[in-house]
């Protein structure tokens, strides 16, 4: 039996008194690049960050190929927390990419790339970076290898973050809003990476507000409201003509800011 | 102004000494200072509670007390607990203890200004603790501290003057010595603020070499 690349079951979190997630229940089936969206503050973020465990579940689990990540939780509902070791081996299977690209400034692009090779895989310097260029050729920035993040424009940043994230050889991809700070003109470059990966039968998950890219790349939309999977369908199901009303009021803010940029 | 520099001359020797011990205790008591801020700064981010708290008072007494009454307790207060140091190595100490108090609290501060993103990279590509600690956030503190720790340096330099209180042979006592021999005190302070003027100079032109050397590491524009 194969299992699902990433299995989520009634997943909640609350911060304090206030529940962001409550109940979620999401499947992905490897190679399938569902997207995200949702209005701001409706929980995508944090769904995102307690499927990576940067963020712990309240309830729920979280489970990456076969694997348990952070908690196991038995039939009685009692959980326990896994030891530290098999957390970072789960996690291990999962590159993230950020809205901050959070690139470590003090390493170059290559340094950013071989880091993890070198630091927790314990390969040679040569080995690791001899990886650590053919990523950053996927992401055509071989000559960009030796520039730290300093001397990097927002889109090479979030390209040469992207290459850090699959440096490692995850099974699965998590992307938060990765284009969400880039200028326009940049967000393009970054997008067809993204495109390339997808097409390579990669399993990622996008939170994006580029609706378009969702539509087109996208197999699965699913749509968060406050803390909750509306709908969880095709492109063409979720955007369809009778759609959802809060969906269609989601689009319309959408189509609202896009015409405000027009100003 | 009828200073003669004659005068200056024959005490050479002397002044020469006085220039030297203060650059040692300037230099060593930085080092000093500089890595016992660091050990408080870790200990108190990852070390029990209790010793946190201590450190912290510790932290507020020697930055809410002047550094002459410290050097004051302990010079001449330290022979009543069983502490008698000769002048120089409780310079030494004086100093450290007292940049350390500053040092720890310019490399927290420097801790808490790495953004946790940094560090949830480096976690969602195995890191452990350890490795986040020694791989991102010394380095990444060290970047940001960089001009407040120059400008601690600097503060440290001319707090070295303090010392001849204790009579460190440092240049300041050196010289004030001279000044009340030949009752030239003008002459002679002017002379010594220019050195410490001197100093510090160079020490500011250093900090800023080393900065425009780090620049490319700097945090990058998103
Ligand atoms: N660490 C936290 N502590 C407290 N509340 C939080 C925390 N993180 C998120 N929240 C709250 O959880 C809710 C969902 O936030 P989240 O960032 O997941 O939304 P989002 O859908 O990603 O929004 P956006 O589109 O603006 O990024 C918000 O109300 C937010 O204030
Ligand atoms: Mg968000």
């Amino acid at each position: 039996m194969t299992s699902s690349a990433l299995l989520i079951n009634r997943l909640h979190k609350s911060f304090g008194k206030t529940e962001v997630l409550r109940g979620i229940d999401l499947e992905i089936p490897h190679g399938q690049v569902p997207c995200l969206i949702g209005p701001s503050g409706s929980g995508k973020s944090t769904l995102l960050r307690c499927m990576a465990f940067l963020e712990e579940p309240t309830s729920g689990t979280v489970v990456v190929n076969g694997r348990p990540l952070g908690y196991t939780e038995s039939a009685d509902g009692t959980r326990t927390r896994l030891p530290a070791a098999e957390i970072r081996a789960v996690r291990s299977q999962i590159g993230m990419v950020f809205q901050q690209f959070n690139l470590w400034p003090h390493m170059t692009a290559l340094g950013n790339v071989s880091e993890a090779l070198k630091t927790v895989q314990k390969l040679p310097v040569r080995e690791a970076e001899e990886r650590a260029m053919a990523q950053l050729q996927k992401v055509g920035l071989e000559n960009r290898a030796d520039h730290y993040p300093s001397q990097l424009s927002g889109g090479q940043q979030q390209r040469v973050a992207i290459a850090r994230a699959l440096a490692i050889e995850p099974k699965l991809v998590f992307f938060d809003e990765p284009t969400a700070s880039l200028d326009p003109e940049l967000t393009g470059e970054v997008l067809n990476v993204m495109r390339a990966l997808a097409a390579d039968g990669m399993t990622m998950v996008v939170v994006s507000h580029e609706i378009g890219f969702a539509a087109s790349v996208g197999q699965k939309v699913a749509f968060l409201d406050q803390g909750k999977l509306l709908i969880n369908g095709t492109p063409r199901e979720v955007f369809q003509k009778n759609r959802h009303p809060r969906i269609d009021q989601f689009l319309e803010t959408y189509l609202d800011r896009g015409a405000a940029m027009l100003l | 102004m009828n200073f003669d520099i004659n005068l200056i001359v024959s005490r050479l020797p002397e002044l020469a000494q006085g220039f030297g011990i203060t650059i040692v205790m300037w230099i060593a008591g930085t080092i000093g200072a500089a890595l016992l801020g660091f050990i408080i700064a870790i200990a108190r981010r990852y070390g029990p509670l209790p010793l946190g708290i201590l450190l912290r008072v510790y932290i507020e007494v020697i930055r809410g007390t002047p550094f002459l009454i410290q050097l004051f307790l302990l010079y001449f207060g330290g022979p009543s607990i069983g502490l008698s140091l000769e002048p120089v190595p409780a310079g030494l100490i004086g100093i450290t203890l007292y940049g350390a108090a500053y040092f720890a609290e310019i490399f927290r501060a420097g801790f808490e200004a790495v953004p946790h993103g940094h560090v949830e990279a480096a976690e969602c590509v195995g890191f452990t603790r350890t490795q986040v600690v020694f791989r991102v956030l010394i380095p990444e503190m060290t970047m940001l501290v960089l001009p407040a720790a120059v400008n601690m340096t600097i503060v440290l330099a001319k707090d070295t003057a303090v010392l001849s209180i204790i009579t460190v042979p440092e240049v300041t006592m050196v010289i004030s010595a001279i000044g009340s021999e030949f009752y030239a005190f003008v002459e002679s302070l002017f002379l010594l603020a220019l050195f410490y003027w001197g100093l510090v100079e160079l020490c500011g032109k250093l900090g800023r070499t080393a900065e425009s050397k780090l620049s490319k590491y700097r945090f990058a524009a998103s």
